[in-house]
């Protein structure tokens, strides 16, 4: 175990002093880093946690019931019996009204004019806008009113493709879950813009009961869709789970198996960021070493003093590293606590950019951006820094470790 | 008292200069008593700092045997040599060496913390030494703020301060006036007599060279006269 002694502790604080301008001057730039990290940080977890927040409200919810294999293979047969008491069950156990029942078919979906392949969702008009914001987001029209009414909402690509607008019929012909023809003729009552490309290019929405007649789906469902706070996800899903039947046949998914693909693009986003944030923690830790180095190599007749009263170079190693984790810990404070104070007012306060508010308006995002204000926002970038600081001083340790006094006495 | 305090056989040292070998030490045989207080006086590039350096372990023979306190110091490890240093030798040097951060008293106190002496009694030992060496009421000051003498008597306080079994000093005089160096000179010598630590110090200094009990003198790296002044010691 590295003790540090009083002596040692003294030595290490009043040698940092000493040119106080360049101690300062390091500081400053520890400092520098620690906050543009963790403003950094702050605004790309705040970023994330929007563009997750925003994709599952649209349409994906926190988590999901389904039947084993539907996610990787969605066949309409993989189905949930019971959907609708089930959904009960779980509304009972986790005391959470955000909890739909939906079906998912495929149909050709024909105005006249044109004919074009469309996802068709069954959704229960009653809960679905506590999971979804794809009820408020009904651009032209209305949404769909009651669970057994035969009409249409479609998404607004899908809809320009097919000619249509509230008020016109479509046809819809696919095949149901026992392999019969599904079809219908339904009126569209609104037009949706989600801002998902998908969505608004191949989805139309119809009330439940009348999906589950139209593909014989009987009392069955594809998915249970359930909201909620996603800080609250865990409690969520362990209510969720009780309720489930104990035979395997349904499972419950959480968004990152539901949504791979938004999970790795924040992966990659964050890697190749911490890439940059790497450079910039290298830039910090090769001015530590510059400062450490100096003050090493200015020092090397004191070091001979040191070793000629009987200190090992053991020890002087240990003053050396004090002094670069006093440094790097008057960084790690002064860092965090700007790092925090700028987070903070953006919190607040929100961030945002030219152009934001038109990217906000097209994709239905929101035009400001708030940083997180969290320990994985505040620590990674300071404490990365820190442990630079600390390796930084090895190399003048390394230095010292074969100094012998009468060389280190005879340095001017 | 009897027993020895260094010994010293047939102990060279080479330099290399460029190509050139500079022999700054040529077959030194020597034996020095426990409360010996020798001086080696000889003119510059004589082998008198260079030999103080291989007895304090700081240097290196080329080859020879060294023995400080019983302990064949020429083939101890670094570590080794450091922890004789601590328990058994004091240096004063030339140009006083304390350690500039620190004020007169931790100056002093440094080595007793080293040896693990308790904080309160390291106070005690170190306020009584500054006294003793005539610093008192400078306690607190730090090198920057000491005269050339001051810093001096700081540095033989921190030297004699934990007793250790042997000095050396080199030069301890050279920056001093004349009063101040007496006193110096008073005070080892005092030391040497009542505690009985060994002295081996190297000096130009004639009136230093008066107060040692047994005078070396060296010449290009050799002994070349040992001259006992006081034959109660030597």
């Amino acid at each position: 175990m590295i003790s540090i002694s009083n002596t040692t502790a003294t030595l290490a604080w009043r040698n940092l002093w000493r040119h106080s301008r360049r101690t300062l001057l390091t500081i400053a730039a520890m400092v520098f880093a620690d906050t543009l990290l963790v403003f950094m940080l702050g605004l790309q977890f705040g970023q994330y946690r929007m563009m997750i927040d925003n994709s599952l409200r649209v349409f994906t919810g926190q988590m999901q019931v389904q039947a084993r294999g539907y996610l990787d293979e969605p066949h309409m047969f993989r189905s949930i019996p019971a959907a609708d008491k089930l959904a009960t069950s779980i509304r009972n156990n986790t005391r959470l009204d955000a909890v739909a029942v939906r079906g998912y078919g495929f149909a050709l979906v024909s105005s006249g004019a044109r004919t074009i392949g469309a996802q068709i969702s069954g959704v229960d008009p009653q809960h679905e806008p506590l999971v979804s914001s794809i009820p408020g987001l009904v651009k032209q029209g209305r949404y769909l009113q009651g669970s057994n009414s035969n009409e249409l909402v479609v998404g607004s690509t899908l809809a320009r493709n097919l000619k249509v607008s509230p008020g016109d019929e479509l046809t819809l012909l696919g095949s149901g879950r026992d392999g019969s023809i599904a079809a219908t003729v339904a009126p569209v009552v609104g037009i949706f813009e989600s801002g998902n490309r998908d969505l608004d290019r191949q989805m139309l929405s119809m009330p439940l009961d009348t999906f589950r007649e139209v593909f014989s789906m009987g009392d069955h469902a594809h998915s249970i869709i359930i909201g909620g706070e996603r800080s609250q996800a865990d409690s969520i899903a362990a209510g969720a789970r009780a309720a489930l039947p104990a035979d395997g046949e349904l499972v419950l998914l959480s968004w990152e198996k539901l949504l791979p693909g938004l999970k790795q693009a924040i992966q990659a986003d964050f890697t190749s960021a911490w890439f940059m944030y790497l450079v910039l923690i290298v830039l910090v830790a090769f001015g530590v070493l510059n400062t450490m180095l100096m003050s090493v190599l200015e020092r090397t007749h004191e070091f001979g003093i040191l070793l000629a009263l009987g200190v090992r170079h053991g020890r002087l190693g240990r003053m050396i590293i004090t002094e670069s984790a006093v440094l790097a810990a008057i960084g790690l404070l002064l860092g965090m606590l700007a790092g925090g104070m700028v987070i903070w007012y953006f919190r607040v306060h929100g961030f945002t950019y030219p152009g934001m508010e038109a990217m906000g308006e097209r994709f239905n995002i929101p035009s400001v951006l708030h940083p997180e204000v969290s320990l994985r926002s505040l620590l990674p970038g300071p404490l990365a820094v820190f442990i630079a600081t600390l390796l930084a001083s090895l190399y003048p340790i390394w230095h010292m470790r074969k100094l012998r006094p009468i060389e280190a006495l005879q340095t001017i | 008292m009897n027993s020895t305090a260094v010994s010293c056989r047939k102990v060279n040292k080479i330099f290399a200069q460029g190509e050139l070998a500079v022999h700054a030490l040529t077959s030194i045989d020597l034996d020095i008593a426990s409360g010996g207080f020798v001086c080696l006086s000889g003119p510059s590039g004589s082998g008198k700092t260079t030999l103080l350096n291989m007895i304090g372990g700081l240097d290196r023979p080329t080859d020879g045997e060294i023995t400080v306190a019983g302990q064949r110091i020429d083939r101890m490890s670094m570590s080794d040599l450091a922890e004789l240093r601590l328990q058994h030798i004091g240096f004063v040097f030339q140009a006083y060496n304390l350690i500039p951060v620190l004020s007169a008293r931790e100056n002093v106190e440094f080595v007793m913390q080293l040896q693990g002496v308790p904080s309160s009694e390291r106070r005690d030992r170190a306020m009584a030494i500054l006294a003793e060496v005539g610093l008192q009421g400078m306690e607190d000051r730090r090198p920057g703020e000491l005269s050339g003498g001051q810093q001096q008597r700081v540095a033989v306080a921190r030297a004699i301060v934990s007793k250790p079994a042997l000095i050396l000093a080199d030069e301890p005089t050279a920056n001093l006036d004349s009063v101040t160096a007496e006193k110096l000179m008073q005070l080892m010598r005092d030391l040497n007599s009542q505690i009985g630590t060994t002295f081996v110090i190297s000096t130009h200094d004639k009136l230093m060279m008066s107060y040692a009990k047994r005078l070396l003198k060296l010449h290009d790296g050799r002994i070349i006269d040992d001259i006992i002044q006081d034959d109660r010691q030597e």
